[in-house]
């Protein structure tokens, strides 16, 4: 078991070594990023001096090694757009992206689960086709495209809701969260139900197949045997036995899901990294977006060394040795 | 015709009826954007035939030209029927080229990986695996936006993403092929190996790659849209659904729905009618669903 994590960790930290320097090379080969900083008319010697203060001149391993020394030191470098450590303005901004992606998933969750249940439970219901139609509407149709139609109905037609931005935000252990006033909540309703679609359709999926396979095991036999209630039944028992595949697909959705916050947060200008990524994209502001894109990686390399060890952790053929 | 493999084939198809309605949408779609300078009212691309006098006009519109405007006109007095035909094509285009090509790269990497076996097999699974777990439009996304605008770039960072999942396909159903006692047969006449695995064990992988083509395709239609849409991937000389959709928007909020949302219905109806003849697809290829 020891010699598993361990190698699992170093597979990981390969990964990661390797991701930040594609990362790194890639985002070096889009453009010039002195042409925007810069206005074309400036002396050559203002060029020079901010191409040195930026280490521009350096050759490009010596620019990555730079990098990947500040990044383990917690260094992210500056933003050249807004001239800030990169650090301060990713954490100013992480805050909007959690709140919006934690409400998407677990709203996805807590609504999709019962209903892809019902759906497992009585799959030939009118209601339950629906539930399956749905499901693949929700998964056909793009994301982006949903977040218009959803800015034009709740926004513009019937002026329930904004279209954008955050809202009225409270400062809470130090970070501005919209979550905790009633103008934020508005604000977040439409984006977060926009990212939840998807999420929504796979978990109903996932209930439905788990549900529908075990109603026919003996479990379920001997529970309705024993006089249990359906509900009983289903609350206690098919809950907990369909509930490891959807907390593996909760865990790495929500990587997956800060992924698609990009394009919901450009739709409904909401100020969260995604929409920062996107900007600093067209900025061509090389630190912010390489930040980003190391950072990401990072999280999704870590989520899935998680899974993995856990999964070491349930697996008995993996346990040996480690056990009780 | 229903005696032979490919007349069962369809029979059992059409049984379906939502699919064979899907399947004609498909065809329907294929040759409207194929064809799209015979159906289309106006050549988007002519920009003398376009009047700002025109720009923005409701569905239903008569443009200063005479053309009947049955979806209404964009910010630069464009019939929107004719940008969406043409929208399609190039939409399509991408997703066909992105799919086949994956399709290829895919297949070839996954039936060599379990013909190859040991090390190799294990190093390349271990790659595909590692880039399955991050979702396709994160890595199309850096990708594209790394690579910048244009077909070249798109259909690079559409193909990265999306070969994975053949290879994944195809290694499962060659890893299976490759110890049955035909190919063990075919090995010892001799046969040179590169022969075994494309006339004899990749033949036999087709059916779920098939399956998942016709999901990729439309994944990858739903993914250039995505990404033209923020902007990192067809330049706007070239309006895929996606663009056009992207051009719309900032008229969306003044209420003007129709430049943004009749392309989307466009790029929908072609998403799900491809997804539920990807369905269908399944049922009948899955040998384990067979009735």
């Amino acid at each position: 078991m020891t010699g598993y994590v361990l190698g699992r960790l170093a597979q990981a930290a390969v990964v990661m070594l390797v991701m930040s320097a594609l990362v790194f090379l890639g985002v070096y080969a889009i453009g010039n990023p002195i042409d925007v900083l810069i206005s074309p008319d400036a002396t050559q010697d203002i060029r020079a001096a901010a191409i040195a203060a930026y280490g521009l001149d350096k050759p490009l391993w010596e620019q990555y090694f730079t990098f990947l020394g500040r990044i383990l030191s917690g260094d992210l470098g500056r933003s050249f757009v807004y001239g800030m450590p990169v650090s301060e303005l990713l954490l100013g901004r992480l805050p909007a992206t959690l709140e919006l992606t934690l409400t998407a998933i677990v709203g996805a969750t807590i609504v999709g689960v019962p209903l892809g249940i019902y759906a497992g439970w009585r799959p030939h219901t009118t209601f339950s086709k629906l539930l399956m139609g749905f499901s693949i509407l929700g998964f056909s149709v793009p994301t982006f495209w949903i977040g218009l139609v959803l800015i034009f109905v709740f926004a513009v037609e019937l002026g329930w809701l904004p279209a954008g931005g955050r809202g009225a935000t409270l400062h809470l252990f130090g970070a501005d969260w919209s979550f905790l006033t009633v103008d934020g909540l508005k604000h977040m309703f439409l984006p977060a139900l926009n990212l939840s679609l998807f999420k929504f359709a796979m978990m109903i999926r996932l209930a439905r197949s788990g549900t529908r396979e075990t109603m026919g095991t003996d479990t379920v036999k001997f529970a309705r045997a024993a006089g249990l209630s359906e509900w009983t039944v289903l609350s206690r028992h098919v809950l907990r036995l369909i509930s490891i595949p959807i907390v593996t697909v909760f865990g790495l959705e929500l990587g997956a899901t800060l992924a698609f916050a990009v394009v919901t947060e450009t739709i409904f200008s909401w100020p969260g990294l995604g929409k920062l990524v996107i900007e600093s994209i067209t900025a061509l502001d090389r630190p912010v977006m390489v930040a980003y894109l190391v950072i990401v990686s990072f999280v999704f390399i870590g989520i899935n060394l998680a899974v993995d060890l856990s999964y070491a952790a349930l697996d008995p053929r993996l346990r040996k040795g480690g056990g009780r | 015709m229903r005696d032979t493999p490919t007349g069962r084939f369809l029979a059992e198809f059409a049984e379906n009826r939502v699919a064979a309605f899907a399947a004609v949408v498909v065809v329907a779609i294929l040759l409207l954007a194929i064809f799209a300078p015979l159906f289309a009212p106006q050549d988007p691309y002519d920009l003398a035939s376009l009047t700002l006098r025109d720009a923005r006009r409701p569905p239903g519109w008569v443009g200063s030209t005479g053309i009947h405007h049955l979806l209404g006109t964009d910010s630069q007095g464009r019939d929107l029927l004719s940008a969406i035909l043409y929208g399609l094509r190039i939409s399509l285009e991408m997703g066909l080229a992105a799919g086949a090509l994956a399709f290829v790269i895919g297949a070839l990497l996954g039936t060599g990986a379990a013909y190859a076996g040991g090390r190799i097999e294990a190093l390349v699974m271990r790659i595909v695996d590692l880039q399955l777990s991050f979702p396709a439009i994160l890595l199309a996304f850096v990708l594209a936006a790394l690579l910048g605008q244009g077909r070249g770039p798109l259909i690079t960072a559409l193909v990265a993403a999306q070969y994975a999942y053949f290879a994944r396909t195809a290694h499962g159903a060659a890893a299976s092929e490759r110890q049955k006692d035909y190919v063990e047969a075919a090995l010892s006449v001799p046969l040179a190996a590169p022969r075994v695995v494309l006339r004899h064990i990749l033949p036999n992988c087709l059916p779920p790659l098939i399956v998942v083509a016709t999901v990729q395709i439309a994944a990858a239609v739903s993914l250039e849209a995505t990404l033209s849409f923020l902007g990192v991937g067809l330049p706007p000389t070239e309006p895929s659904l996606g663009m056009l959709i992207s051009n719309g928007f900032q008229y969306l909020l003044s209420g003007r729905y129709w430049i943004s949302i009749y392309p989307g219905v466009a790029l929908i109806i072609l998403i799900v009618a491809i997804n539920l003849v990807g369905d269908q697809l399944r049922d009948q290829l899955n040998p384990r669903l067979k009735r």
